[in-house]
């Protein structure tokens, strides 16, 4: 032990890549640093692939695996194939921006409603009807989709397959997530300041429009953000609701394209749908962290963020 | 205390008021139409054009397409779809249970100052769209993509080989992929909530590392660990996307494959249904016991 103390100081201190890696290689397989190399292997590969897609939309040339040059090319560059310029791709980046517009307007006012409504209701019914806002949010999609369309072909014949149908299926998997980032704010929001509302002599109803409403504003533009950016990423209820070629979304088109022969055009396609996703879902966790500060609840709106998707 | 004013009627409409339209919604467009599957599976056969006819009445429901369809599943056609879409999920379940966990762990427990950013980057694949994480995969593996350019660059490998026609482990892999970020969040939740003090209890009564964490963290994490492999399988026993992407074969196929033919061919609805409901007794219970532990957890939150 004594030769050992006395030893050390002559050493000289090691310095760079061999300092840090030095206790790694006397012990490789210590809990924390095998965890640590493991987390950030696992991250690389979750998200390096898709960075690859992304960088080859941007080639020069048509293969999607030796890079060209950049270009935006695939963008709008191509007369004929880039995404711009070629009419498939251009329709179905119309029509999925419309399906997710048309659901973020329908779906989240019907959402708030309800989650004011199932959050304050102490009825009979009121435990059912929670029951049945849950339900779709673990029935797996192909289950919904199936049923979506036997409905719309042998029950209501009166809605076309085709964008109607397609608005109607994204809302009725869209309501229940918004129910449930509504329902985050208002169990952290609480009663008091309702009740201090009606102490003063409001009813319930300008309690619920001058006081309730005013607070849930923020999670009200979350619930817009988060039914847009469900609705543009779905694949199987707009693939099984498909009415004909024009109504053919990004997510449909990527797939029946990539079993044909692609082009960087398709990772164009796929990597504007990334982009607008990620805008969308960044805007929303960004007015659910401000609406916690205010409030100085605890959690991060990451965390949030994470709590409703299935 | 909640002082009422405005009258008991008003405080008596209000709530279920609000909550009517969207109650309607999924009355009319979610329950009615998982109805129309049990009418279109047990109705009848249009003489002439051998087309599904749905019977909305039960009392004249006809179960032979059922029976026929289960028969397939027993002993016929469909058994092996059957047996290898359950193997298929089992091992991808598992594998992914495997790379997650130690995941979850390190965010929750031991990334210190990285919490957040980690939390961030495995939060990312959620938002990004799952057909385009199968064709990022459909890049590298392809014969010329650079997962075979890496392989033969090492001198792993002679030649380049085809990975996307109909090999199990691309397809299974493609399913670990596309699943483990919704496995890993509820598990980092359910790792994050253990209190600490408990884990610093049983170190200070003389557990090793190790066995602290055999003994306290392993099976206080375990509803996460249920919550997250219900979850994941829930989505795969119905996925068609991620074979046909990445192998396109028929020896790979699952279920979802011959419900989505059944649907998109538009021939022989009536079996269609009978295996989507078949599907759906098979998983019920998953869903059932996801549903109330997302009800406890609410509970829970509203205190």
């Amino acid at each position: 032990m004594s030769t050992e103390t006395v030893a050390r100081p002559a050493a000289l201190p090691r310095t760079g890549l061999v300092a840090r890696f030095s206790p790694w290689a006397r012990n490789p397989w210590g809990k924390p640093r095998f965890l640590a190399a493991w987390t950030w292997i696992y991250i690389l590969w979750s998200i390096v692939p898709v960075v690859i897609a992304v960088v080859f939309s941007f080639n020069a040339g048509r293969s999607r695996s030796a890079w060209q040059g950049f270009s935006f090319r695939w963008y709008w560059g191509d007369p004929d194939l880039s995404v711009w310029h070629d009419p498939s791709l251009q329709s179905a980046m119309i029509q999925s921006l419309k399906l997710a517009a048309l659901t973020m307007l329908i779906a989240t006012p019907i959402g708030v409603a309800l989650a004011l409504g199932l959050a304050r209701w102490r009825g009979r019914a009121s435990r059912p009807a929670n029951f049945l806002m849950l339900l779709p949010l673990v029935t797996p999609e192909i289950i919904m989709g199936v049923s979506l369309f036997l409905v719309f072909v042998h029950l209501f014949r009166f809605v076309d397959l085709g964008t109607g149908a397609q608005t109607i299926g994204h809302v009725t998997f869209t309501i229940s997530f918004v129910v449930i980032v509504i329902r985050g704010r208002l169990f952290a929001i609480g009663r008091e300041y309702e009740e201090a509302a009606m102490d003063l002599g409001a009813s319930r109803i300008q309690a619920l429009r001058f006081v309730l409403l005013p607070l849930l504003r923020p999670a009200i533009f979350a619930g817009l953000m988060i039914a847009f950016a469900l609705s543009i990423d779905d694949f199987v209820i707009s693939q099984f609701l498909v009415g004909g070629a024009d109504s053919v979304t990004i997510p449909v088109r990527l797939y029946s394209a990539a079993r044909l022969g692609p082009t960087p055009a398709l990772n164009a396609l796929a990597s504007i749908l990334l982009f607008a996703t990620l805008l969308v879902v960044t805007i929303a966790g960004l007015a659910l962290r401000r609406a916690k500060r205010r409030e100085a609840t605890e959690g991060t709106a990451v965390e949030d963020l994470t709590r409703f998707e299935l | 205390m909640t002082t009422e004013r405005g009258g008991p009627g008003e405080r008596r409409w209000l709530w279920p008021s609000l909550a009517g339209p969207g109650l309607v919604w999924l009355l009319v467009f979610f329950v009615t139409p998982v109805y129309a599957i049990l009418a279109v599976a047990m109705g009848r056969l249009d003489p002439i054009f051998g087309d599904a006819l749905p019977v909305w009445n039960p009392v004249q429901w006809d179960s032979s397409t059922f029976g026929s369809v289960f028969q397939d599943i027993l002993g016929g056609r469909l058994a092996e779809l059957f047996l290898r879409t359950i193997a298929y999920v089992v091992i991808a379940a598992t594998t992914t249970l495997l790379i997650g966990y130690p995941v979850a762990y390190y965010v929750s427990r031991r990334a210190g100052r990285w919490k957040g950013l980690l939390l961030l980057l495995i939060v990312a694949p959620f938002w990004i769209n799952y057909i385009m994480r199968m064709l990022a995969w459909r890049n590298l593996l392809d014969t010329d993509g650079l997962v075979n350019q890496a392989l033969m660059g090492l001198g792993l490998m002679g030649e380049a080989r085809n990975w996307l026609a109909g090999n199990p482990e691309t397809v299974i892999l493609g399913l670990v992929y596309g699943y483990i970020p919704f496995f890993v969040l509820p598990l980092y939740a359910a790792l994050d909530r253990i209190d600490k003090s408990v884990i610093e209890a049983a170190r200070d009564l003389g557990a090793s590392p190790f066995w602290a964490f055999v003994r306290v963290t392993l099976p206080l994490s375990k509803q996460g660990i249920l919550a997250g492999l219900v979850i994941i399988t829930l989505p795969m026993f119905g996925d068609y996307y991620t074979t046909n992407l990445l192998s396109g074969r028929a020896s790979t196929r699952m279920i979802g494959n011959e419900i989505e033919l059944f649907v998109t061919s538009g021939i022989g609805g009536a079996e269609g249904a009978a295996l989507t409901l078949v599907l759906m007794a098979f998983v019920a219970i998953l869903m059932l016991y996801y549903l109330l532990s997302v009800i406890r957890a609410q509970r829970e939150a509203a205190g």
